[in-house]
């Protein structure tokens, strides 16, 4: 075959993988999916009243006292899901030791009130850390510990009642066994507001 | 490392054995003369070889099958160049993102076609849904299936006797895509949807926060590119904080199986080819040293990582594993992973080409770090990517039986071929070529003005960025050290370092490939340096250290273990 004859037959297979991988296997799989599992494919919205409130997957600002809070994020703005990023600071970094402290100071300010006698070695390690993409939509049980005698004593609820509601949106390891039991901030806040209705 | 973290770990291993030792036989099968695919599969098949210009068995000798694989790498690199420029007058692009500016769009080119992904945009905020499914996603699927195709194409080498060919490099391509690469990639992705990973062309959402905000969700066609990107050891997200964003990985499961997904198919590449030599005791000590290395790797990073950061440890938080918090080095990782699986991925990632990560590197701990950085400076021959990380470690392989040799006195021999001068000069250039252009790069970018603009953080930390970025892009890993940042002379030293990195060990190989299929095999003798003993996998992992790790040993002195020392 002459070399321009290779090319020309070279480029016709490069035209056909391209149709079949790049355009038929993704739009078979999008159909698959769509049919089957369409609340997932969409994002895992939740809606309420009708209209789209957030993503089960997604973290999203919570800065109000009656509220649990989500990790810090590196996003800008922050807990922005259009634009994930790490915050990318090293082990040694010194910005990251003046953040992490300011964190902490910010984080013992909040819930001493609540919690007598906290300090900063109360402080669960998520709460002070950015998460990896930045909208992270789980803190620690820890963390969210810390938070129910707070928003327990705010919305005049009982203690136990919040904690049965961080139960209710804890999800445990993946069969047991993968990955580490989180709490889901967005799911646990519905539910303190429906709570409350 | 507690019981959990163990547990994870061994169903790993065991999984990987269990699962690739079978693929490993099946695709042994796929690459030999005797597959016959079902009746509508072969119809297809036949028209695609109709299409390009070849037959089932026209057979190629190493020079023809290099031509044929870069004359493909070349039209797709044109074709993704004029896609990624001109993306925002294509169609599929619902949130109207623009043009790729030149420098990042070639950048992007040499990363996604050279199977490295290295990453220097966000994707959510950059590339269009056209652009990630027929550009990345398809060089995803190729770049992975010509590697595949090399390495049968230099197993057959070891195979063959008194032969000049070492197969077709369009069917050898065409049966990883259709037969290997796809059918595990739509199965992953079904599974990657039921659990949570975006799937749509509606362009991205918008949410009325309980807060009173509006949020914007990045959506796409994320599950189908997610499945290849782990499977073809590619690791370029469809987000920014790629694995790590809960719609590429939703759940403890989606990780342990995208983390599965990283390793499988090299470890099965393994086991296909002692079936391809006839000689299946032969995998196993290349398995054993690649599963060694790759168990130090976790056993040193794991601890590392739960033990946490000076600065964690100064700022006086709670950083104690308990039942309430995974706690360790929790910045730039998230909660449903936490430490065991974040640290066994960034293992994982990095023995594999891949690349993907499922928490930020930038903010490992300095030995945490370390890791990764030694896994990919080996040349990505711990497992490494699909067909180019067991091609790559046949260089070691043939440095091992020399060094045998020559302790024996007696000339090498590998599978009863006689290995001469010739091989071990090119195993040679296989396994010095990379690291030697990766010292040389990281020095230019830390001496010059132009380098050190791309430095994120600040002291020892800024070296070992800069020496991640050269380290993974010539090894066509991918995974970043996130803060290094993309400038003019960043972007082209490292297109340079990702074309370079991927050529040089790939036509080595085919060459060592063609050299042995031309010899005739010997019988073993009493006096042959037996090559399917525990022995050889101790020989392997000794070579690898003397060669890659004494290289690397200096320039880790000036990052990581400053770093580690402060």
């Amino acid at each position: 075959m002459s070399a321009l004859a290779s090319l020309g037959r070279t480029t016709l297979g490069v035209l056909a993988i391209t149709a079949i991988l790049g355009l038929a296997y993704p739009l078979l799989v999008t159909g698959l999916g769509q049919l089957a599992f369409q609340n997932e494919a969409q994002g895992s919205l939740i809606r309420s009243q009708g209209r789209v409130v957030g993503s089960r997957l997604a973290a999203q600002p919570f800065t109000a006292k009656r509220y649990f809070h989500p990790r810090p994020s590196a996003t800008t703005p922050a807990y922005n899901a259009g634009g994930t990023t790490f915050a990318n600071l090293g082990p040694t970094s010194p910005d990251l030791e003046k953040t992490l402290r300011a964190n902490a100071a910010a984080i013992v300010r909040l819930e001493k009130p609540y919690n007598p006698g906290l300090g900063v070695a109360g402080v669960p390690v998520d709460a002070v850390t950015t998460s990896a993409s930045g909208i992270d939509p789980d803190i620690s049980p820890a963390y969210a510990a810390l938070q129910a005698r707070r928003v327990a004593s705010v919305r005049h609820l009982a203690l136990d009642r919040v904690q049965a509601l961080i139960a209710l949106a804890t999800d445990g390891r993946s069969l047991g066994l993968f990955g580490e039991p989180a709490v889901d901030v967005l799911t646990l806040n519905l539910a303190l507001d429906r709570e409350q209705k | 490392m507690n019981g959990q973290g163990l547990a994870q770990i061994l169903i790993y291993a065991a999984l990987l054995v269990g699962l690739g030792y079978p693929l490993g036989r099946y695709m042994a099968w796929v690459y030999s003369e005797r597959f016959q695919a079902p009746r509508p599969l072969a119809v297809v098949e036949r028209s695609f070889y109709r299409l390009v210009g070849t037959r089932a068995d026209e057979e190629q000798t190493w020079k023809g099958y290099a031509k044929s694989a870069c004359l493909l790498m070349a039209v797709f690199s044109a074709l993704l160049y004029v896609l990624l420029r001109l993306q925002g007058r294509l169609p599929l692009n619902p949130d109207h993102l623009a043009a790729i500016s030149p420098h990042v769009a070639a950048n992007t080119v040499a990363s996604f076609v050279t199977n490295t992904n290295w990453q220097y945009y966000a994707g959510e905020t950059t590339m269009s849904y056209l652009s990630q499914m027929a550009g990345l996603a398809v060089q995803n699927f190729v770049s992975a299936g010509i590697g595949m195709a090399v390495l049968a194409a230099v197993i057959r080498g070891f195979a063959r006797r008194s032969r000049r060919e070492l197969g077709n490099f369009w069917v050898d391509l065409y049966r990883s895509l259709a037969y290997i690469l796809l059918p595990l990639s739509l199965i992953l992705a079904l599974f990657l949807i039921s659990q949570g990973v975006v799937q749509t062309f509606s362009g991205h959402a918008t949410a009325h926060t309980l807060s009173g905000a509006t949020q914007t969700i990045a959506r796409g066609p994320v599950a189908s590119q997610e499945a290849i990107k782990q499977l073809g050891t590619n690791g370029g997200g469809f987000y920014n904080s790629n694995s790590a964003v809960p719609f590429e990985n939703p759940n403890g499961l989606t990780d342990f199986i995208e983390l599965l997904a990283i390793l499988l198919i090299p470890a099965g590449q393994v086991f296909m080819f002692g079936r391809m030599v006839s000689a299946r005791r032969q995998a196993w000590p290349i398995f054993a040293a690649m599963f060694a290395m790759f168990a130090v790797g976790v056993a040193i990073a794991l601890p590392l990582e739960q033990h946490g950061s000076g600065a964690l440890r100064a700022s006086g938080v709670n950083i104690t594993q308990s039942a309430d918090q995974s706690g360790g080095n929790m910045q730039d990782k998230e909660v449903r992973f936490g430490i065991a699986s974040t640290a066994l991925w960034a293992t994982a990632t990095t023995d594999a080409s891949n690349g993907s990560v499922n928490g930020g590197h930038d903010a490992l701990t300095a030995g945490g770090g370390a890791v990764p950085l030694v896994n990919i400076f080996t040349g990505e021959v711990i497992f490494g990517g699909v067909g180019s990380g067991l091609y790559g470690m046949f260089f070691y392989v043939l440095i091992a039986v020399f060094i045998a040799g020559l302790m024996v006195g007696r000339t090498p021999e590998y599978l009863g071929k006689k290995i001469e001068a010739r091989e071990i000069k090119l195993a040679a250039i296989g396994a010095l070529f990379v690291p030697t252009l990766v010292l040389v790069l990281t020095a230019v970018a830390v001496v010059t003005h132009a380098g050190l603009a791309s430095i994120f953080n600040p002291g020892a930390h800024g070296f070992s960025e800069a020496l991640y970025a050269y380290t993974s892009q010539t090894n066509n890993n991918g995974s970043a050290f996130a803060g290094y940042g993309a400038t003019n002379f960043s972007t082209l030293a490292g297109s340079a370092a990702m074309w370079l990195g991927r050529f040089v060990p790939l036509i080595a190989a085919l060459a060592i490939g063609g050299s042995l299929a031309e010899k005739k095999t010997a019988p073993a003798s009493a006096g042959t340096f037996r090559t399917d003993s525990p022995t050889f996998a101790f020989l392997i992992v000794g070579v690898v250290i003397l060669t890659a790790g004494l290289m690397i040993f200096p320039a880790l002195s000036l990052g990581p273990l400053v770093e580690a020392l402060r």
